[in-house]
């Protein structure tokens, strides 16, 4: 495959990072083929990009851009055909089953459009999942999970089943357990997809606060109002990046 | 809980099996205890034909002859190479009287050695002797049992009783023997407690003669037998077999009717442990099916729950859980599951044999053993038909599963 619009260089991506912040995530000429058969279906087509610390990220793009498959490149939930990944400083392209879950629990939480709360855990035991997979002890994972209720408004329902919540009040719990680890990146895929406009507002200017707080975000979104409030967009067109753009500067 | 009926049937067979098994052989080596391996057991039995042909004479009652007679004995002791001793006995019923008290017992008339043929010892005083029963001498040694109802406050020894009209001196009690019941009361009814006293058998013979009549339904019956039951001590506990056979080859040919029976407490003790073994495959092949279905049964319920739990373990796998924690998490549920299953059957398997034994009067033995077995065993099928439900849930890709509705 040829390198068509960047440079791969480390460092010398053409992406516009933030200078204050340190590279936290590093894609290098990403390739994703599917296989079906005999039929082989080429998704990403050599991606280049680099992720500062505390930047808020929106990729855009129609379906079928490719989106959904750098997300789960970016989350480690899947490995590129071709290509490097840099997490922090770590190259994952190359890791076992095992150490991407590694990865996964440690570095990176997971903000999802259905939520994906677990029904049978309460609000605490949601947040203290990753916690648990990291092997901290429970009276540890017990106060960040509170602390972290308490910083998303729940802190008088963390008894309560996720069934028992609105939409929502059960994304902002999937937003503690995203913090729970205090990870390098947090990715979240259509935040706001399920939600009326005004619990989406309210997830929104929590990912305001997170931003002005130092956190990374990266937000895959279609909706052009999600994409504006972020610092930095990109534009996926048929597995390349078309647009990479700093906003409000 | 119907998933988990399989695995509550199959405990629960494990551990009733081995808890009526176990009483079986408790039993026959309660016998092997009480006459030891180098017995055998020799006892008049009434033939049933004897007694018809009895009845439909005239006039009055005709004695009936038959069992064992000393004339066999004899033989016995003098053709079988290897037999070291018979001790043979005279059993009849008598009412015995001390003064004002009385009570109807078993008169057994026999020789020095009984004691020592049964494991049975004395609580007091001593058995008769030789020069006794040489003598016919009138002394008797009371059982416990009857001691204790004829001599409530008193020492019974140098004491006499009363039996018919003649009177004996008591020179000994035998210990209690408890619920050991082989080859006593032989002319009684009663078949509880046993409540014997024992003479010399020559004073048996000469006072009470051989023929003793008894009330029946039918009116009154005398019956002539010369000896009750006989043991036959072997000096080798390997020819214990060949003798009985040899035993009952001479009794065959000396006898019309078949009335003598013989017991071999060695050749009951391998019978009951064959049958027990007998047993414990059948229970063995019922509990491994049952174990089996159950297992299936699990492996099933498991393979739904995965299925219906793919979006969770997706969700688990994005937070970090590695493969090993999928399948810890599903085989620990499958192990919970079997093994509230298996609880449920240690619970019925310790209460079925307690029926067994309260309704059928069969001896069942649970042995802590068993219940801990087949928990062990409940747990293992958890592990075993928890495996493959695990490693599927824990080998569904992460993108897949989370997609998953």
């Amino acid at each position: 495959m040829t390198i068509i619009e960047t440079n791969s260089e480390l460092g010398t991506a053409s992406s516009p990072g933030l200078a204050s912040g340190s590279r936290v995530a590093s894609l290098q000429d990403i390739q994703k083929t599917y296989y079906m058969g005999s039929l082989s279906v080429e998704v990403l087509h050599g991606i280049n990009l680099d992720f500062y610390s505390g930047d808020y990220i929106s990729i855009m793009g129609p379906s079928g851009c490719g989106k959904s498959t750098l997300m789960n490149i970016l989350g480690c939930l899947d490995q590129p055909t071709a290509g490097k990944y840099f997490l922090g400083d770590e190259d994952t392209s190359e890791m076992e089953d095992d150490e991407l879950s590694t990865i996964r629990g440690a570095r990176l939480g997971f903000i999802f459009q259905s939520y994906n709360l677990i029904q049978q855990l309460d609000v605490l035991e949601n947040i203290e999942m990753p916690l648990f997979y990291q092997g901290y002890s429970e009276k540890e994972s017990h106060e960040i999970a509170m602390g972290l209720a308490a910083r998303v408004g729940l802190q008088d329902r963390v008894d309560h089943k996720p069934f028992e919540l609105s939409g929502g009040q059960q994304q902002r719990v999937a937003i503690a357990r995203a913090l729970a680890v205090d990870p390098l990146v947090i990715l979240a895929d259509e935040p706001t997809g399920n939600l009326d406009s005004k619990s989406g507002l309210e997830i929104l200017n929590l990912f305001d606060e997170l931003h002005s707080q130092g956190k990374t975000l990266i937000l895959v979104t279609h909706s052009d109002e999600l994409a504006e409030r972020s610092k930095r967009e990109i534009k996926l067109m048929d597995g390349r990046v078309e647009s990479d753009e700093r906003l409000h500067a | 809980m119907l998933t988990v009926l399989g695995i509550v049937i199959g405990v629960a067979a494990v551990i009733a099996m081995l808890a009526v098994s176990e009483g079986a052989s408790f039993e026959s080596q309660q016998q092997f205890r009480d006459l030891g391996a180098t017995s055998i057991l020799l006892k008049s039995v009434k033939p049933a034909e004897v007694e018809e042909s009895s009845n439909r004479g005239f006039g009055p009652p005709q004695a009936v002859i038959y069992g064992l007679t000393q004339a066999d004995i004899l033989t016995i002791r003098n053709t079988i190479p290897g037999v070291s001793n018979v001790i043979a006995s005279r059993i009849v019923k008598k009412n015995v009287w001390n003064l004002g008290l009385s009570m109807n017992t078993d008169v057994v008339g026999t020789s020095v050695d009984y004691p020592s043929s049964r494991n049975y010892n004395l609580r007091a005083g001593r058995f008769f002797s030789e020069t006794e029963v040489r003598d016919h001498a009138n002394v008797v040694v009371l059982s416990d049992e009857v001691a204790n109802e004829l001599f409530p406050i008193d020492n019974p020894i140098g004491q006499t009783i009363k039996i018919d009209s003649d009177y004996y001196n008591i020179v000994g009690i035998m210990e209690s023997e408890g619920f050991s019941n082989l080859g006593q009361n032989q002319a009684g009814s009663s078949n509880s407690a046993p409540s014997r006293i024992f003479i010399p058998f020559t004073a048996s013979r000469s006072r009470f003669g051989e023929t003793t009549t008894r009330q029946t339904a039918g009116g009154m019956e005398s019956e002539t037998v010369e000896l009750h039951e006989a043991i036959i001590q072997v000096d080798n506990q390997e020819t214990v077999i060949q003798v009985g056979e040899i035993i009952e080859q001479i009794l065959q040919r000396r006898h019309r009717d078949v009335d003598y029976a013989i017991e071999i407490p060695l050749a009951l003790l391998r019978q009951a442990e064959a049958s027990a073994l007998r047993d414990q495959i059948v229970a063995g092949a019922i509990a491994g099916i049952s174990l089996l279905v159950g297992g299936i049964g699990i492996m099933n319920i498991m393979l739904a729950s995965v299925t219906e739990r793919t979006r969770e373990i997706g969700i688990r796998r994005a937070l970090g859980a590695k493969k090993k924690d999928i399948i810890a998490q599903f085989l620990i549920e499958a192990v919970i599951l079997s093994g509230v299953g298996g609880l449920i059957g240690v619970v019925l398997g310790i209460i079925i044999p307690f029926i067994i034994s309260t309704f059928w009067g069969m001896t069942t033995i649970v042995t802590p053993i068993a219940p801990i077995l087949a928990f062990s065993i409940s747990a293992m099928i958890g592990v075993i038909f928890g495996i493959y439900p695990s490693m599927r849930a824990a080998d569904m890709d992460p993108v897949e599963a989370l997609r998953h509705e």
